[in-house]
């Protein structure tokens, strides 16, 4: 028994391992075949512990030390190991080219043929010409087959990818840093005029950083964001508490170092696009704490509380949410015009700023994907809800038209292109759509024992189908009172309070399988 | 001195004359832009060539806020893209009517229907038809399920279904229906089943 645990807890951990070190799984799970063959022979029993040990010490040596290329794309962003071959650092191109697109390899011999939307590319061992849709390029060092994997000089990326994918590459040759196209990441940085002084950093797009901090200094760790430099690669402040931000780029990722003269701590906001760091009010002095966490989109608990003289580690949990409320529309978005003053934007926000109320108030944390009058994308609202890996996303809509509450589930088109463990991104939310659907049956129940028509309905509305969790949108039509009393307070804690109680009779069905 | 009975004539025609100005001026009042009467800006569309068939459209009705199935006679003609562009704009004709059940902006229209093989079919709307047209969930797929259910129902063979606006695609119709993808004429149907009768 003993034995079949470890090989079934390695083999899970290799499922997460192998999205950073595809070249070596392949390998490991060779020797979880092996391993799995001398357990049924009652070989292993005392080997496989002593294996496990040497694999632990193993692998974190060689996480540390690998050398990483980051690819950012509008489909996918993700890392892959380079290895070093004859003085140059190679990666594989079929592992840069298969989230991109559809892609297939034939081997013949010496030559390579890969074959990407339908166009060749003629890679020859250890050539440095290839041949790619009839024009002939030159590497910087030549192209290498490795048991039919075919790997290329990372700094000759920039030249084929532009041809191969039919569009501009940037590639930031020391910080092994690829952009496919217009995805980059920009910021600005400024202090607030706020006590304790704060330095407000606004992104582009949403991010999701490693946060580690120390006394007098904040890390923020962008590996899966691509996040470019802004004008200048050090910032400074006028501000004692934080007078300077650096930016730097290494092994696949983006760093910004917060320099502070105290404790320094972290929150998102504007659904991830903004990040806000100050400094506690009664800052103690510095000791050697280091905390690190992973963020969530929304307050940081990283470094919150002051550091305490002792010198271990201390790694805080991130806050796991059991509910993510989004309010929908938001910014210039204002969404149905319900009266000649009410917008749906500021309806939808005071009910799910009421919702995350109740659900707080029975133990289920929840997450506004936003909590002010901002603008977000339906694919960044999906973004944000599959990153927080929620036990329930919930989209407030209100409309005037009609009476009482419409609970809806996504009406999901086929899926066409899921790719293995790739789920086609218009119809992500298939698997889920049993358990969608109980909860709005539950919470249809709920809301009839309170005298509140509900009406369950299929709708075509994104980002519902774009959810890997179970999803449901409820639109609040006005109550049987009128439309007078559509922003009520009562109303929408009527609402709330239903909505509560069926998550709470079905918490354990949604947690299952986080 | 002018006779009595000219006297009373006189006065007759003046009362006459006065009514009739009245009624004049309030002919007159009824029929200028800022009254009941609005302009069809809408291209005249040519007659059509053929025999008049029992087709059923689906019809969405916002006081219950259901689908029904309305059975009606048309004219079709023979050419199945072109019975599906009259298909469509019977069904406009009873949403622009002035006591239309699901109403929308008096200048929408359907600007061409394409049917591409295999089984797909492509409704392009004009802006009016989105521009103008109500937010929210429910009233939002009641127009996409009438258009997508009457289109499936009459002309055989259409599987999947995209709609354009102005030959261009965009996110939503008004807000929250999805247009951004294909669909699916079963999936559809279950929606038309749960939207044929208020629960």
């Amino acid at each position: 028994m003993v034995p079949g645990f470890i090989c079934g807890l390695l083999a899970y951990q290799l499922r997460v391992f192998k999205w950073f070190y595809p070249s070596l799984v392949k390998n490991l799970h060779d020797f979880i075949a092996v391993a799995a063959e001398f357990r049924d022979r009652r070989i292993c029993s005392r080997l496989l512990p002593g294996l496990l040990l040497m694999f632990c010490i193993l692998f974190s040596g060689y996480a540390a030390n690998e050398k990483h290329v980051s690819i950012y794309s509008n489909v996918a962003n993700y890392s892959l190991p380079v290895v070093d071959r004859e003085g140059h650092e190679y990666v594989g191109l079929l592992e840069v080219l298969d989230p991109l697109g559809g892609v297939s390899v034939q081997t013949q011999n010496s030559r390579w043929t890969i074959r990407y939307n339908g166009a060749n590319s003629e890679f020859f061992d250890g050539k440095t010409q290839v041949r790619i849709k009839n024009t002939k390029i030159e590497m910087p060092a030549p192209f290498i087959l490795e048991n039919g994997r075919g790997i290329v000089p990372v700094s000759a990326l920039s030249i084929l990818l532009p041809r191969i994918l039919g569009g501009p590459v940037t590639l930031h040759d020391s910080s092994r840093r690829l952009f496919v196209g217009g995805v980059a990441v920009h910021f600005t940085a400024q202090m607030g005029k706020t006590d304790p002084p704060s330095l407000i950093i606004n992104f582009s797009n949403p991010v999701n950083p490693m946060i580690s901090t120390e006394p007098g200094k904040l890390v923020m760790i962008f590996t899966r964001d691509p996040l470019v430099a802004p004008g200048t690669q050090s910032l400074s402040f006028d501000s004692k508490e934080i007078p300077s931000a650096t930016y730097e780029e290494n092994n696949g990722s983006a760093l910004v170092t917060v320099n502070g003269t105290n404790s320094l701590f972290a929150s998102f906001s504007n659904g991830g696009r903004t990040i806000t760091i100050t400094t506690p009010k009664q800052a103690v002095a510095a000791s050697p704490q280091v905390t690190t966490s992973t963020p969530n989109p929304s307050a940081l608990p990283a470094a919150a509380a002051p550091a305490s003289s002792t010198p271990a580690p201390l790694p805080l949990p991130p806050v796991r949410y059991f509910a993510v409320i989004d309010a929908s529309h938001g910014g210039d978005e204002r969404g149905a015009a319900l009266s000649d003053r009410l917008a749906e934007k500021d309806v939808t926000l005071a009910v799910a700023r009421r919702l995350r109320f109740d659900l707080q108030a029975q133990g289920m944390p929840a997450l506004l994907l936003r909590d002010g009058d901002n603008s977000l994308t339906l694919d960044q609202r999906a973004q944000l809800t599959n990153r927080a890996h929620p036990a329930i996303y919930i989209s407030i809509h209100v409309s005037s038209q009609g009476t009482g509450v419409r609970l809806y589930t996504s009406l999901v088109p086929a899926a066409e292109n899921n790719l293995g463990i790739f789920l086609d991104w218009n119809s992500a939310q298939t698997a889920y759509l049993p358990i969608s659907r109980a909860l709005a049956t539950n919470l249809g129940g709920e809301l009839d024992k309170k005298r509140i028509t509900a009406r369950i309905l299929l709708a075509p509305i994104r980002p519902l189908n774009n959810i890997t969790r179970p999803a449901i949108a409820i639109e609040l039509a006005p109550p049987s009172t009128g439309l007078a009393n559509l922003n009520s307070p009562a109303y929408h804690e009527l609402v709330s309070s239903s909505v509560a109680t069926a998550l709470l009779s079905m918490r354990s069905q949604l947690e299952a399988g986080r | 001195m002018i006779p009595r009975q000219t006297l009373l004539w006189l006065i007759f025609l003046a009362l006459v004359a006065a009514a009739m100005g009245i009624y004049a001026w309030q002919l007159s009042e009824s029929n200028t832009p800022g009254g009941a009467f609005v302009a069809d800006n809408r291209p005249v569309a040519p007659p059509v060539a053929g025999p008049r068939e029992l087709v059923n459209l689906y019809v969405a009705y916002d006081d219950p806020g259901v689908l029904r199935s309305q059975p009606t006679t048309v004219p079709l003609p023979t050419e199945r893209q072109q019975r599906a562009q009259e298909l469509l704009r019977a069904l406009m004709s009873v949403y622009l009517a002035k006591s239309s059940p699901h109403p929308l902006a008096p200048e929408a229209d359907i600007r061409s229907v394409y049917l591409i093989d295999p089984g797909i079919a492509v409704i392009d709307v004009n802006s009016a038809f989105a521009d103008a047209h109500r937010s929210g969930i429910l009233v939002e797929e009641l127009t996409i399920a009438s258009l997508v259910q009457t289109v499936a129902e009459n002309i055989p063979g259409v599987t999947r279904i995209k709609i354009l606006v102005e030959g261009k695609e965009r996110e939503t119709l008004a807000g929250h229906a999805d247009l951004t993808t294909f669909y699916d004429v079963s999936v559809v149907s279950q929606l038309a089943g749960q939207l044929a009768e208020k629960q």
